[in-house]
């Protein structure tokens, strides 16, 4: 569940990205970011992934008020959102597995577990028999969902994806999709930042748009 | 096993993978450390060595006391009660008879000594207390100087307080040598670790977005600066014992010389932990420092 009411975000040197911003998601929605380059929607995943602090309002993730939270609850916070970056962050001095491993490594699972639960996310994503590559070795779709896998193999309760077909062929972009809508047929929230209409046409989700950081009427 | 042991022995391994994967440059820092420490620890076995000479050397804790020549047997009998009394250690009573017969037997004196109508040496103690402290001889030397029939105590206690001044100074000089090293082993851990963590920049960011706690992050540095230091402290223990081998026999030699069966002693294992445990904390400190300035600027 998140909620935010006059959520607001202003830069050094004045510039506000997000201006008395109000919605709520429920828990299982999943929902576009749309917009103009420019609008808003990397700005407000990064709020809604406690990546950037609000300059003022309220925002509300999973029953926690991120304006207020103290610094070192945030990695606490962090473990329950899957974050999937346009350019991936993945680690090129070690395997997909390893990449997949790193989220349990900082929960502190034994490693038996750990191995066994990244491995099922990489098969989840189909990368299972990729599993030793080097990320540097695989394509873009690949490397996206292997982001993927990363991303959910906490079991997040929110995954969190900004722009994540940008560079993508249309049928590597479907398959990250059809990823997602599976995450979200589990009633995993997903929130997905894009400036592509085509991503959205034949689903049926949840549509915010925004314009020069508000939401468009 | 519970998290926080698992988490701490994932973060050693990882540590000792980093140490591992630029052996190079791992090899560099543990020689840099090692040489650091080196120089105040070998300051520090030498003066131990020289006060294990200092206590060895012959006469140095024997204190002469010499009676009046016309000291009566009562007379010498209490002085002898007094030492048995008061000082803890070895004495004997050597008579001035007996002093004669060794005078005599010097080479060239035995017709001195005939040409003297009497004997005029005194009766004499010569006594080796257990502690042999500047303070405590020169406290004998008084109490001893006091007592009836007693002409003249003998201490070369002005040797012994040069001797003590000169290891006190030394002390103190190894002090500061060590505190300038400790600085500069710190500082030597402070930059190799600061390397590191520009050269992880990306996996520590990725690890923050997805909920790695600091603690996480600084865990394998600290880590990797203590094992360094703890490394670089048994090197420095190897080279100083090496030395000593080299040095012993001639040391060896020249303290046969002059009559002394004097030998080098080698590092015991505690001072090799010892070594190792302050180049640990040392390079933990320097590692706490470096990480903090780098996650610092990051943010």
């Amino acid at each position: 569940m998140i909620v935010c009411s006059g959520l607001t975000k202003r830069y050094p040197g004045g510039y506000e990205a997000i201006k008395n911003l109000g919605f709520e998601i429920a828990g299982g929605d999943m929902v576009f970011i749309t917009g103009h380059s420019g609008a808003g929607k990397t700005t407000l995943l990064k709020l809604l992934g406690a990546i950037e602090r609000p300059t003022s309002g309220s925002l509300i993730v999973n029953g926690q008020n991120l304006t207020a939270l103290r610094k070192a609850a945030l990695p606490y916070l962090r473990r329950n959102l899957g974050l999937i970056f346009q350019d991936q962050k993945l680690l090129f001095d070690r395997s997909a597995l390893d990449n997949v491993l790193l989220p349990l490594e900082i929960i502190g699972l034994p490693p038996r577990e750990a191995q066994r639960r990244a491995r099922a996310a990489l098969d989840k994503v189909g990368l299972l028999e990729r599993e030793k590559a080097n990320p540097i070795a695989l394509s873009g779709g690949e490397q996206q969902r292997l982001a993927i896998a990363r991303a959910v193999v906490n079991r997040p309760t929110i995954l969190l994806a900004d722009e994540p077909t940008t560079n993508l062929d249309p049928d590597s972009a479907r398959q990250v999709f059809d990823l997602f809508a599976a995450f979200n047929q589990v009633r995993v929230t997903v929130i997905i930042a894009t400036h592509a209409p085509h991503d959205i046409s034949g689903r049926k989700p949840r549509l915010i748009t925004l314009d020069h950081g508000r939401i468009a009427p | 096993m519970n998290t926080w042991l698992r988490q701490h022995l994932a973060a050693f391994r990882r540590a000792l993978r980093r140490l591992w994967a630029a052996p190079l440059n791992t090899l560099l820092s543990l020689l840099v450390i090692g040489i650091t420490m080196t120089l105040p620890a070998a300051g520090y076995v030498f003066l131990d060595n020289l006060k294990t000479l200092g206590k060895s050397a012959a006469g140095v804790q024997q204190i002469s006391i010499f009676m009046q020549t016309g000291a009566s047997a009562d007379v010498v009998k209490g002085v002898e009660q007094h030492l048995e009394d008061k000082v803890p250690g070895q004495w004997h009573f050597v008579p001035r008879e007996t002093a004669l017969n060794r005078l005599k037997s010097t080479e060239g004196m035995a017709e001195i000594v005939a040409s003297l109508p009497r004997n005029p040496l005194p009766d004499a103690f010569i006594v080796e207390p257990r502690d042999a402290s500047p303070e405590t001889l020169e406290a004998l030397r008084e109490s001893f100087a006091s007592q009836p029939g007693v002409a003249h105590v003998q201490l070369d206690s002005a040797w012994i307080k040069r001797f003590d001044a000169f290891l006190r100074l030394g002390k103190l000089a190894v002090s500061l040598l060590a505190a300038i090293f400790a600085a500069g082993l710190t500082a030597v851990t402070f930059n190799t670790i600061r390397l590191q963590v520009l050269a992880q920049a990306d996996e520590i960011q990725v690890a923050r977005l997805i909920g790695a706690t600091d603690a996480f992050i600084r865990r394998p540095f600290y880590y990797s600066g203590a094992l360094q230091g703890a490394l670089g402290g048994l090197a420095a223990g190897l080279i100083i014992s090496l030395g000593i081998r080299a040095l012993a026999t001639p040391v060896a030699e020249l303290a046969s010389l002059y009559g002394s069966a004097f030998a080098l002693q080698g590092l015991s294992p505690q001072f090799f932990a010892l070594l190792a445990g302050i180049g640990a904390g040392l390079g933990w400190l320097g590692a706490q420092l470096s990480v903090s300035m780098a996650l610092h600027q990051m943010e």
